[in-house]
């Protein structure tokens, strides 16, 4: 075999390989990445029920209701705009009325939110970005509350 | 006094790393044997002061001195001991500075056990190794300097954050740090060559045991990540597909591939374009993965707090050294020479197998971590990408990595004949259709890719095996002749059948941990008991417990088995009133290789509790493994450090008597 061939070949498996690659990178990236709304983007969005995505926002004072066998149910709001949500299971040690929070699940018919994840921030001193963003989306951020940053973790 | 003298210290340890980076270069254009031979004492100088800065600054920690900003902001006078020597590096500013002391102990090595490489060679590799000191230097001196004064002294610290107040913080971030930036050597070698423009097998005999020790490190210290994160969270994770995370698998799979490809350059001399590439390519990773996690991007427990001045300061660096230097390739990689030949089914034609395959699963790393990113700020969109997407692009490129692992170490150089190879592999491969058949059977047919997956981890371990039989002559030769064989199997050869071996080890942990792991989510009463997978957990009640600087709650717990206690467990909470915070303090019982995982959720005022209890079957595999890749490495490096003086012939090795 020739330089030339050999080289060629080289070039024809590493072309191979990528376009692989980019098949299972698109095709992965059509199916199973997660859409980040706040509350208010879900109601206007007009969101489908059955579609996974993320919602963030404070969980509002006074909403929080256990029932039996771990059952949660709180809102979530970003000043604008509640959605109720359910989970069941144990929520993450920093869930607290009025803190920041990130729901990942679904929506169900009836606009409850079905989360299957709940993450909470980490750290006292900061709050989930994306929960920033939203509550400044909705004009209930106010500067200085707490550090733009975050440390979302389950 | 002591923050001054730190704060000092690294000023001077910059006025000597530009020096470095200068009088080096100067030295080897003009010829100067004493500017060359100046560069010596400088990198080990400069690694003195940045020891004398750290020293300081971990003496103002474990005497709280809270004058510092750093230590008022993560540190406590009633904190153990042992956690104020580690907060030091529990924040942004003094992880950076671990990250420059690590950069000049590796430039201090360089300078000292270097003798061997050529003078030039030598200087250019300390004075790059001195522009990318200076550039972190200069970043920790302006916008992250760890020895800030407050006006006045406060009376107590703010603590460290609690989920980082745990022996792992004191393992952790020094071995990934010595992984990462250990990659800066193999970088400053290739830029030293291009700068020469000259290479040859001889650089990747030098690279190569610079580029293991890194690797090790780094295997070592993305493990016990995952290990810390397992048993801190309270859920049973060992791999999130955090952004974080990836920014350490990303240089780990990148350092892989320039492992493998520095041997064909080693041995044949060739890929040496791409290898050279390679090196360029795993400390830019490493780069990236300190831009990531210290510009506060992306949202993570890593983010300590952030400040945007230090995010560009850091993308100038990036910017400033990954383009520069592909710019520095792009000019010279041309002028240098073709290597050796060989047919694409031969051990060459298999490590390129490995790179390519390493590579373009590093590159799906890089979009999934990246992506996210780049489509927030061009559309505004808020996505996120996780386990899901990894594991259906990830997945596939390693499953063909390990199909093909078995083959490359049986095929000859130049030209292989893999039906022979294929024939050597029949036992290893029946073995593990055999496995694939009985665990499906076993398992009743649940899960297809399971058993398959167990199976081919099967098939790479014998595989390693079946390389070293051969290798050894053993069951073919008689004894004495097997054992003379195997004291003069070069030790490289061992380390890649075991770090084979270990890879292999892991994915078995990761599979079974995955499939067939059972969980259990209730609350539980004093006096009730639940069980799982045939262990019985009877709940005893909770107990308050005073720690040092926490309070904390414990449940007691009884664990049965077959009828019979088998041993207790307490997982507990702690609450740290400096921070209103509270953690999970896992429980764990190792059954053999796998575990019993029990943490709790919130207690009832009825005395319950909720508890989340796992059994993970063969999960230590996981992380055992990673131990024998390195055990492997390791052995491989040995085994390089004998031969970096003058290689030994092969033939002469062979007859030599035991060790």
């Amino acid at each position: 075999m020739t330089r030339k061939q050999r080289r060629l070949v080289l070039i024809g498996a590493s072309l191979g390989v990528l376009a692989v690659a980019a098949a299972l990178v698109l095709s992965a990236l059509r199916d199973s990445i997660v859409f980040f709304n706040s509350p208010t983007d879900v109601v206007e969005k007009h969101q489908l029920p059955g579609t996974r995505l993320r919602i963030g926002g404070l969980v509002k004072p006074g909403s929080v209701q256990r029932g039996d066998n771990l059952l949660v149910r709180f809102a979530v709001t970003d000043g604008k705009t509640d959605i109720p949500v359910r989970y069941q299971g144990i929520v993450p040690d920093l869930f607290r009325e009025g803190q920041g929070v990130v729901a990942e699940g679904k929506i169900e018919p009836g606009g409850t939110f079905a989360a299957d994840t709940v993450l909470a921030k980490h750290d006292e001193r900061y709050m989930p970005r994306e929960v920033v963003d939203a509550l400044k989306q909705s004009g209930h951020w106010q500067e200085g509350e707490a550090k733009a940053s975050g440390s979302a973790v389950r | 006094m002591m923050p001054e003298l730190g704060h000092y210290a690294l000023v001077l340890a910059l006025a000597l790393g530009l020096v470095q980076s200068i009088a080096p270069v100067v030295g080897a254009r003009t010829h100067d044997a004493a500017l060359i031979r100046l560069a010596n004492s400088t990198a080990i100088m400069q690694f003195a002061f940045v020891a004398v800065s750290f020293a300081a600054l971990v003496i103002c920690y474990v005497t709280s001195d809270f004058s510092v900003a750093t230590v008022f902001e993560n540190s406590h006078s009633r904190m153990p001991l042992i956690y104020k020597f580690t907060s030091v590096w529990g924040n942004h500013e003094g992880s950076m500075l671990l990250w420059v002391l690590i950069l000049s102990l590796f430039g201090a090595m360089v300078a000292s056990f270097g003798g061997n490489l050529p003078a030039t060679l030598k200087a250019h590799v300390l004075a790059v190794q001195s522009w990318i000191a200076c550039a972190f230097y200069l970043f920790i001196l302006l916008t992250s300097n760890p020895f800030l004064r407050l006006p006045q002294t406060p009376a107590e610290g703010r603590d460290l954050n609690p989920i980082l107040q745990d022996i792992g913080l004191a393992i952790h971030p020094p071995l990934l740090y010595l992984g990462y930036v250990g990659f800066s050597i193999a970088f400053s070698f290739a830029i030293a060559a291009l700068i020469e423009g000259r290479i040859d097998a001889a650089w990747a005999r030098w690279v190569r045991p610079w580029t293991l020790m890194a690797w090790i490190f780094l295997t070592l210290g993305i493990a016990m990540g995952s290990y810390w994160a397992y048993y801190t969270l309270g859920w049973g994770g060992f791999w999130f597909w955090d952004p974080v995370e990836n920014a350490s698998l990303m240089p780990w799979l990148a350092g892989t591939a320039l492992l493998h490809s520095a041997v064909v350059m080693e041995k044949r001399n060739a890929l040496r374009v791409w290898t050279i590439l390679l090196a360029i390519l795993t400390f830019s990773l490493s780069l990236i993965g300190t831009f990531l996690v210290r510009s506060g991007v992306l949202t993570s427990v890593h983010a300590f707090a952030t400040d945007p001045t230090r995010g560009v300061f850091i993308l100038a660096i990036l910017v400033m050294f990954i383009g520069g230097s592909l710019a520095l390739f792009a000019s010279r990689a041309s002028a240098l020479k073709q290597g050796g030949l060989f047919a694409p089914i031969s051990r060459e034609g298999a490590l390129v197998f490995n790179n390519l395959f390493l590579t373009t699963a590093c590159l799906t790393v890089f979009v999934g971590t990246l992506y996210p990113l780049a489509l927030e700020a061009i559309t505004g969109e808020k996505i996120s990408v996780g386990a899901p997407f990894f594991n259906l692009t990830f997945g596939p490129l390693f499953v063909a990595l390990m199909l093909a692992m078995p083959f490359g170490p049986l095929l000859a150089w130049k030209r292989g004949d893999l039906l022979g190879v294929a024939q050597r592999l029949v036992a290893a491969s029946g073995i593990g259709a055999l496995v694939v058949a009985v665990v499906f059977a076993v398992e009743g047919g649940q899960s297809v890719l399971a058993p398959f997956g167990v199976g081919l981890a099967a098939f790479v371990m014998v595989g390693a095996l079946v390389d070293l039989t051969e290798r050894t002559g053993l069951f073919r030769l008689p004894l004495t002749t097997v054992r003379a064989r195997a004291s003069g199997l070069p030790r490289s050869a061992w380390g890649t059948a075991i770090a084979h071996f270990g890879i292999a080890l892991s994915m078995l942990g990761i599979i079974s941990a995955a499939t067939w792991g059972t969980e259990l989510i209730a609350v539980v009463k004093p006096g009730q008991t639940v069980s799982l997978s045939g262990y019985e957990l009877a709940f005893d009640g909770l107990i308050q417990r005073p720690g040092p600087n926490y309070s904390e709650v414990v449940a007691k717990f009884k664990v049965r088995s077959g009828g019979r206690t088998i041993g207790a467990v307490e997982p507990s909470k702690r609450s740290f009133s400096a921070r209103d915070m509270s953690t999970n303090e896992a429980a764990l019982m190792t059954r053999g290789a796998g575990q019993l995982y029990l943490s709790l959720g919130d207690a009832g005022n009825d005395g319950s509790v909720a508890i989340r209890f796992y059994y993970k079957p063969m999960v230590m595999l996981i992380w055992l493994g990673a131990v024998v890749m390195m055990l492997g490495g390791a052995l491989s490096l040995s085994d390089r450090r004998l031969r970096i003086g003058a290689p030994k012939p092969a033939a002469k090795s062979a007859l030599a008597p035991a060790e």
